[in-house]
């Protein structure tokens, strides 16, 4: 009885494990070694890597990082929190321009035609990784552990502590 | 500096007020337990409490007259910092993490101001703080000047004070808000109506092109990199609302929220790796050359 208590915990704790990894000094891998400057006006790079993960693809502090960065830089003005509107919609299956790591930062760094602007001038690499991490989070491609959870104002009702219509306190009438 | 036992506004002194009789009344109380406590060891053998019911009365109903009492005078004194007059001054303060937004409100558009992590007042005057807070709950808490107010997302709330002295005091997040709690603070620069109108003038002056050709290269850079989209400077293409207005940074005492002294050397560090200084912290390192960081400290510091 103990022995399954013990090991039931220890299942419950386990996917706990790494979550909170908060990689504040690290430095992130410089961008895709074959990393092209110019982008051609048919969809896609050629092949430039194997890569494979990201480096905040398994990081849940890196990911909100990221996500906070998508509707800072307003990223949600085209692409609408990921369902798509004057941009292409992140929470599907389409990639037009890949869905691997290294293409998702170049299409961020590069831009891509017909509206992306280029981010790299702006956004350090750091930043740039953990808006991957955050862009493919959305469509289910990183690990669940490391995904956030729909923002507040996407939810069905208020959070508790924003319900509308709420009186200022202890503040003169005009 | 920073302490509610150095009251400087009507507010403080009367919490300190109350928590001065407390502490006196209190002493004294325990001071008379103890002497009773070593009379009766002294005196050792069996008490018979036959007779004196009368004195258990007394000290149960003494007991209960002093709680009393102090529950009065609490309420009383809690009563008293809930009601206030017109405020001359209202100022908005927002919670970030982790750092505080400071809005100086006028009806005049070009005399509306937003700052950071410093508020100037002036003395004498009953000034009203509208709180809000932008991601979690802070609390706004200036221990010289009044008690804690929570910033709640969502929710406006208020707090007020009436500095009497000129001075600065340290200011403080009272609600742990995440990794940089400790570093989330704010200086109240309580001077006199005049100094306070100078400053309030200055600050609201528009922003002049540097001369200097370093300073002017170091507008050029902050503009073409990614400092505007994070951070405001008045008059210039910089409006980023994510991070502290950088308008007459130079003017500033700290840097980063109390986190550093706003001198040369700090703010090329904090540039250069803001995570060494303050781990957590939403700024990320920014990646720029030596003599490009040169140009943009040289044109931070023409900020006054």
């Amino acid at each position: 009885m103990k022995a399954r208590a013990v090991l039931a915990a220890s299942v419950i704790l386990l996917p706990a494990c790494e979550r909170e990894d908060r990689r504040l000094n690290a430095v992130p891998p410089n961008p895709p070694q074959q990393f092209v400057s110019e982008v051609r006006l048919q969809p896609g790079p050629t092949e430039m890597s194997d890569t494979t993960e990201g480096p905040y693809d398994d990081n849940a502090p890196g990911t909100a990082e990221g996500q906070r960065l998508f509707s800072q830089m307003n990223c949600s003005g085209c692409h609408s929190n990921g369902g798509g509107g004057m941009g292409p919609a992140l929470m599907d299956d389409q990639w037009i321009y890949g869905s691997r790591p290294d293409q998702i930062f170049a299409s961020i760094a590069e831009g891509r035609p017909n509206g992306m602007p280029t981010w790299k001038y702006r956004l350090t690499t750091q930043q740039i990784w953990e808006l991957v991490a955050y862009v493919r989070s959305l469509s289910g491609l990183t690990p669940k552990g490391a995904r956030p959870t729909r923002s507040d104002h996407m939810m069905v009702k208020p959070a508790n502590s924003q319900t509308p219509n709420a009186k200022p306190k202890n503040t003169v009438k005009p | 500096m920073h302490s509610a036992f150095d009251p400087h506004s009507p507010q403080a002194r009367a919490v300190a007020h109350l928590w001065w009789s407390m502490f006196a009344v209190g002493g004294v109380i325990w001071i008379a337990v103890i002497v009773a406590m070593l009379i009766a060891i002294a005196r050792r053998g069996d008490v018979d409490f036959g007779g004196r019911k009368r004195g258990l009365t007394i000290f149960v109903a003494g007991t209960g007259i002093v709680l009393a009492t102090f529950l009065a005078y609490d309420f009383a004194v809690g009563h008293d910092l809930a009601k206030r007059g017109a405020p001359t001054l209202t100022i908005g303060v927002t919670g970030h993490q982790w750092w505080w937004e400071i809005e100086y409100e006028d009806l005049r558009p070009s005399q509306r101001m937003v700052t950071a992590n410093e508020i100037h007042v002036p003395t004498g005057q009953l000034i009203e703080f509208k709180l809000r807070a932008a991601d979690v709950i802070h609390s706004f808490w200036a221990p010289n000047l009044n008690g804690k107010r929570d910033l709640i997302p969502g929710y406006a709330s208020s707090q007020w004070f009436q500095a009497d002295t000129p001075g600065v005091y340290r200011g403080q997040c009272a609600e742990f808000c995440g990794l940089q709690h400790a570093k989330m603070a704010f200086l109240v620069v309580a001077q006199t109506p005049t100094d306070y109108l100078a400053w309030r003038t200055a600050s609201a002056a528009p922003h002049t092109p540097p001369a200097d050709s370093i300073a002017a290269t170091g507008l050029k850079v902050f503009l073409s990199s990614g400092c505007p989209l994070c951070h405001t400077i008045a008059g210039t293409d910089a409006r980023g609302t994510v991070g502290p207005s950088l308008s007459h940074l130079a003017s500033r005492q700290t840097l980063a929220a109390g986190t550093l002294l706003n001198t040369r050397a700090n703010l090329m560090g904090w540039i250069v790796n803001p995570q060494a200084l303050k781990p957590g912290v939403h700024m990320p390192a920014i990646p720029l050359k030596p003599a490009e960081l040169n140009a943009v400290v040289t044109y931070l510091e023409t900020l006054k």
